[in-house]
């Protein structure tokens, strides 16, 4: 397809010998909002570190607005455009919350012109610190900040950061559920102007802001659709619920599900569009 | 669907909310007021020359040379997270550039003394360039931060770090000292480089002439202070200070975390390089002795001792540090290693952030019991 932002082309992924990723297909179009669900050891998080470079594929190919990704280091993903939050958020607790949208903001000027010091706030920071609603936290050093703030934060360390793609993984992990509320409001409104990839487990969050789901089993897509007929797809009912034969897959362990896999999908189960 | 919902009653209560953020100026900021920077360059800039006899200037001479050293160790290990503890190979870069330059000048085109002792018959080719003054100077930093340079982007592109790293500019300071022993004819082995009299002209025997050279070492730590500080202020500050706590997360900020600790190695290794090149006039002699693995571990060890995390504090170690030094040798010949270690035990378990730490607390009590008053 062209024109597409992002794709993913029958990429595979193995840990000493386990296939993480085994030929997975994902193409994402500008402006979406695509959901990656799937039980445990599924492959999602494995997809994003492979698509941002943290982990080396051991086939197939990604590519970016046309470009192939494979073989960038971290550092150049990024500064093609593509963002990512990581499932334990990582700020630097030593810096304030503007110093760490600030340092976030100014990855694009050149090194020499970093040794200027910082004078106030630039819009583009200010702006973020209201979308992320932390303006008050602002010159605190980000360590004191809960745990749903430093997602807020990591969130809007994005944002100034202008990526052409945002990969956030597992946003409301471990909220509360005010928590979730606010991030499901962020959320909403980074997707209106950034193509956006979540993966989420939270199965209620998913019902309120999805449109668009990718389901990953066992490392392969199983189904991909509209969130309402990926939630009726038996398929997908019987990977989360578990078959009444084998009761493994309820999404209790990763390991043990390897054992349902071949006769769960139709072979080349990632085709559907 | 607008996001600008106001807090809703179900904030969470866990979250932390303060209704004015608390202006805490940053740690270095209460270290260093500019109103305890001047006293101490007052104290050091003209107390010091007028009270101290010639031999104590000189001796605190040499300490602030260390504290040169101990200054880029600070911002390497302090602000960057990369224990060093090889400094004394750019320390010695420098100082045998500067005591190169002298030996020539002293020569006066003749061959230094100590290569016709060795039975060597011309000049060495490497030895050439140092005839020129500036040539040293400018070799004395340049060299070093290139070595640290190279160093650094062979390493840290390699994701060498933590011990391992350290253990390498260790082995490289074992190997320096190795090298500098075998090459007798080249670097006066074991010996050094020795008996200089005349710096520019100057006789270096001379109180007056001693007495500029400290004023000068005294600038340059004081310049080099400020400098670092500027730096540690600045957005390279920040990303170096997010490097050290994170240097994965930096990546996927789009920065390269190698080449921003590359770029600092580099500087507190020409740091270390300019304090040698001013260390040989002032002391007299560079040897393998005073560059190699212990020398080394001395410097982090007072820098540890003095505060890591705080630039001040790096200085004030390698000052103490020499004179305790100086003070204990003088009174029991072989104690001063036992303290030494024994100190550094101390200060790692009970205060980690050094004289600077136990400065910064004292004062956070002072300041909230007269809150309470």
């Amino acid at each position: 397809m062209n024109g597409a932002l992002l794709e993913v082309r029958d990429l595979s992924v193995v840990f000493d010998g386990y296939r993480a990723l085994a030929g997975v297909d994902l193409t994402v179009q500008p402006g979406e909002l695509r959901f990656l669900i799937g039980p445990n050891g599924a492959g999602k998080t494995t997809l994003v570190d492979a698509i941002t470079g943290l982990t080396r594929p051991a086939g197939g190919t990604v590519r970016f607005e046309g470009r192939d990704l494979a073989g960038r280091a971290e550092h150049e993903i990024v500064r093609l455009g593509v963002g990512r939050t990581f499932q334990t958020s990582v700020v630097f607790e030593g810096l304030t919350v503007v110093e760490n949208l600030d340092l976030a903001a100014s990855f694009r000027r050149p090194l020499w012109a970093l040794v200027r010091r910082r004078r106030g706030v630039s819009d583009q920071v200010a702006g973020a610190l209201e979308i992320i609603g932390l303006a008050e936290l602002a010159d605190r050093p980000a360590g004191v900040l809960s745990h749903g703030q430093r997602q807020w934060l990591e969130i809007g360390m994005l944002i100034v950061q202008a990526p052409r793609l945002l990969l956030l993984d597992e946003p409301v992990a471990g909220m509360s559920a005010a928590e979730r509320e606010r991030t499901g409001e962020l959320l909403t409104r980074i997707a209106a102007d950034h193509t956006v990839i979540v993966i989420e487990h939270d199965m209620e969050f998913l019902r309120r802001y999805a449109s668009a789901v990718t389901v990953l089993h066992e490392g392969r897509v199983l189904v991909e659709g509209p969130v309402d007929q990926v939630r009726d797809d038996p398929r997908v009912q019987e990977v989360y619920l578990g078959r009444p034969r084998e009761g493994a897959a309820g999404g209790a362990t990763g390991g043990p599900v390897a054992a349902v896999t071949a006769a769960a999908a139709p072979p080349g189960g990632g085709g559907t569009e | 669907m607008t996001a600008t919902t106001p807090q809703t009653p179900a904030t969470p209560a866990t979250a932390p909310r303060f209704a004015a953020p608390p202006p805490a100026p940053p740690w270095w900021a209460r270290l260093g007021g500019p109103a305890a920077f001047t006293a101490v360059a007052l104290l050091a800039l003209v107390a010091a020359p007028l009270l101290l006899e010639p031999f104590r200037l000189n001796l605190l001479a040499k300490y602030l040379c260390y504290a040169i050293v101990g200054l880029g160790i600070g911002l390497a290990w302090g602000q960057g997270g990369m224990l060093v503890i090889g400094q004394g190979v750019f320390f010695g870069l420098g100082g045998y550039a500067m005591g190169m330059y002298l030996k020539l000048h002293e020569a006066g085109g003749d061959l230094p003394d100590f290569m016709v002792w060795s039975g060597v018959e011309r000049l060495p080719a490497l030895w050439a360039p140092f005839a020129s003054p500036a040539f040293s100077l400018v070799f004395a930093v340049a060299g070093p931060m290139a070595l640290a340079g190279l160093l650094g982007t062979l390493v840290f592109r390699r994701r060498v770090r933590g011990a391992y790293f350290a253990i390498l500019t260790q082995a490289l300071a074992a190997a320096t000292v190795i090298l500098l022993v075998g090459r007798q004819g080249l670097t006066g082995g074991t010996n050094g480089l020795t008996n200089f009299f005349e710096l520019f002209g100057q006789d270096l025997a001379a109180d007056g002439t001693q007495r500029g050279l400290y004023l000068v070492v005294a600038v340059v730590l004081g310049v080099l202070y400020l400098g670092a500080r500027q730096l540690l202020r600045s957005r390279f500050g920040r990303l170096l200070i997010a490097v050290r706590d994170g240097e994965d997360r930096v990546r996927f900020l789009g920065y390269d975390p190698a080449t921003v600790k590359t770029l600092t190695f580099a500087v507190s290794a020409g740091m270390a390089g300019l304090a040698g090149a001013l260390f040989v006039p002032v002391v007299g002699i560079i040897s393998p002795a005073l560059l190699g693995v212990v020398p080394s571990l001395e410097l982090v060890v007072a820098v540890a001792v003095g505060g890591r995390f705080s630039l001040a504090g790096a200085i004030l170690g390698a000052v103490v540090m020499g004179q305790a030094r100086t003070t204990f040798s003088e009174q029991f010949a072989d104690g001063w290693l036992y303290l030494q270690g024994a100190l550094f035990i101390v200060v790692m378990t009970l205060a980690p952030r050094g004289l600077a730490g136990l400065a910064g607390t004292a004062r956070e009590m002072w300041s909230s019991r007269r809150a309470r008053a």
